[in-house]
């Protein structure tokens, strides 16, 4: 710390990290870019210049042009609007498969790393069974049971996030549970519904965060890939594996069909992927790997 | 060593029951009679009720459980439903090409991600170090589908120098082979980086620096080979993102292998070969976790010791 933050006496973790985050100008033009995304798919229906779903069959595999950004597809639907809806779908897959898989995972990480014991060890070996199978297999099997489409792809990819969530909240919880303070809330009687949640949870966050910001970019490269092999999204819903799926058959012939798509995949997973690099380098020295 | 292994090899016991449990549970937890839907909708009663027998679903739970694990462990999967062949012929037939894939996606996988980990490493904070990072994250938000078939239309469809797909000699396993491996490539390459970079940091490379062994031999001997002890598991776990990958992969270059296998029944309800499948899946890839252990504590003495 500089003798001036130290004048200016303890600073709040949260301007700690926003100094420390903001240093970096990559996780930065990442955090922007990830807001640019999330607004073009929240407000699609002002931005995108054509419906979606409507064909033009005037207009058939025609490549990008200034009326068509991205070019129109088989049946003369404009790619670039597609792009822009199809942002809804990979974000809601990516953030709501992830939340659902971190919110079950820290609960059970704390219960875990809290209360120790049998329950500490039937939860691990829970978690090593379900890490034991590669994300998109393990996400394959719960659509093989609950059929393909969307809704069953995030719980299929939440599955597999909790896992990841538990294990890194119980090793911090394990941690801070030697701490003095928590050492000393004991000791005055804080009963342990809040002591875990005023005392444990808020320093397990800070890893949370940034697996929060890795898995999303995860997830939506697995959505994607369930999607291109056919067990995610369906036709004619604008996902963005499911496009590249259809842009197959035109390689060669109207590649545009795979190429905008593929760029929306691979800009939407590169921005959440830094910006959690970025996000672990601020938040915490010890996840540095 | 050989109280390690034993130990190892009694932990795995748990994790196989529990492989077991789930994939036994799979066919049972399927919403609807799974008999129905593999029977038809046309399907009388009787027929059914065959299929019903077929699947090892009449009885108890716990006696459909005791059957189900005594045929698989003599081998007996069952018959595929598209085909009416024996599901353990179908997955014999693919499992060689998916194998060998994986292999070569492997190989080429590890010598690049190492190499450009330790250039990286050992140039650390320059343009070297910067371009290895930056290929590699990139490689890792990369979608092997769309690697696949831009890679696909470059040399297959517009310079005609490669097979667009399936499966045969050396030529079609080029591109799919690449297009798996990327993301490995990635991930080993940024963990080799790091290993490298946390025991540069050491006392004992400092120790080297200082009583002046030459820099060649601090980088391979000192660094490099302390790097690696965590590279060995890292590598090992990415057998397991290749079977997964693979699945995605093969269905990119009609790849006759277990993936598409999987793909195809899972779309065709073909419930034996499911099971069979994800069974298959998992074995492997505990097979493979025990084997990483087992090479971890044969290069780090430390763990045995435990």
């Amino acid at each position: 710390m500089s003798a001036a933050a130290k004048a200016a006496g303890v600073q709040s973790p949260l301007s700690e990290f926003w100094r420390r985050f903001r240093r970096k100008r990559i996780p930065l033009v990442a955090g922007g870019a990830i807001l640019l995304i999330i607004l073009a798919a929240v407000f699609a229906p002002w931005i995108a210049p054509f419906d979606p779903a409507a064909p033009d069959y005037e207009n058939v595999l025609a490549g990008p042009s200034l009326l068509h950004l991205a070019g129109t597809d088989v049946f003369g639907r404009d790619i670039f609007s597609r792009i822009i809806w199809g942002g809804r779908v990979s974000l809601s897959v990516g953030f709501v498969s992830v939340f659902l898989g971190g919110f079950a995972g820290v609960a059970l990480g704390l219960v875990s790393g809290f209360f120790g014991g049998w329950v500490d060890t039937a939860a691990m070996r829970f978690c090593d069974v379900l890490l034991a199978f590669p994300g998109i297999l393990l996400a394959i099997a719960v659509v093989a049971v609950l059929g393909p489409g969307i809704s069953n792809v995030i719980y299929a990819i939440a599955v597999f996030s909790m896992p990841v969530f538990a294990r890194l909240v119980r090793g911090s919880t394990l941690g801070l549970k030697q701490t003095v303070y928590v050492q000393a809330s004991r000791s005055i009687g804080v009963r342990r519904f809040p002591l875990v949640m005023r005392h444990i949870l808020p320093g397990t966050l800070p890893g949370v965060i940034v697996y929060l910001s890795l898995r999303v970019g995860t997830s939506i490269l697995t959505a994607a890939a369930l999607s291109f092999i056919g067990l995610g999204a369906q036709p004619p819903s604008a996902e963005w594996g499911a496009m590249l799926a259809d842009g197959r058959s035109y390689l060669g012939v109207a590649d545009h069909l795979t190429l905008f798509p593929g760029i929306a995949i691979f800009v939407t997973v590169l921005a959440f992927n830094l910006l959690g690099d970025g996000l672990r380098d601020a938040l915490d020295q010890k996840l540095r790997t | 060593m050989l109280v390690f292994l034993i130990r190892r090899l009694v932990g795995t016991v748990p994790v196989l029951v529990a492989v077991s449990i789930f994939v036994f549970g799979f066919v049972r937890l399927l919403p609807g009679d799974p008999a129905r839907l593999v029977a038809g909708p046309d399907a009388t009663a009787q027929d059914v009720a065959a299929v019903r027998i077929e699947l090892g679903l009449d009885g108890p739970l716990l006696q459909q459980y005791v059957r189900y694990m005594g045929q698989t462990l003599r081998g007996e999967l069952g018959r595929s439903a598209k085909t009416r062949q024996p599901v353990a012929h179908e997955i014999g037939a693919r499992f060689m090409p998916t194998l060998w894939l994986t292999v070569a996606a492997m190989a080429w996988a590890l010598a690049f991600g190492l190499l450009v980990g330790v250039i990286s490493g050992v140039r650390r904070g320059r343009w070297q170090d910067h371009a290895g990072m930056v290929m590699a994250i990139s490689g890792i938000s990369f979608p092997s589908f769309w690697l696949g078939l831009l890679l696909i239309d470059l040399f297959s469809v517009r310079l005609g120098w490669l097979p667009t797909g399936g499966y045969g000699d050396w030529t079609h396993f080029v591109l799919p082979s690449i297009t798996l491996g990327a993301g490995v490539a990635a991930v080993l390459a940024r963990f080799t980086r790091s290993a490298f970079v946390e025991v540069s940091a050491e006392d004992y490379v400092r120790t080297a620096r200082a009583k002046g062994v030459p820099e060649r031999m601090v980088v391979w001997k000192h660094t490099l080979r302390n790097a690696l002890i965590p590279v060995v598991t890292m590598t090992g776990l990415q057998f397991g993102f290749l079977l997964g990958g693979s699945i995605v992969v093969e269905t990119v270059f009609s790849w006759p292998g277990l993936g598409r296998l999987l793909i195809d029944s899972v779309s065709f309800r073909d419930y034996p070969v499911i099971q069979a499948e994800i069974l298959l899946f998992s074995l492997e890839f505990v097979l493979i976790n025990l084997i990483v252990d087992v090479l971890y504590a044969f290069v780090n003495p430390e763990i045995r010791l435990k």
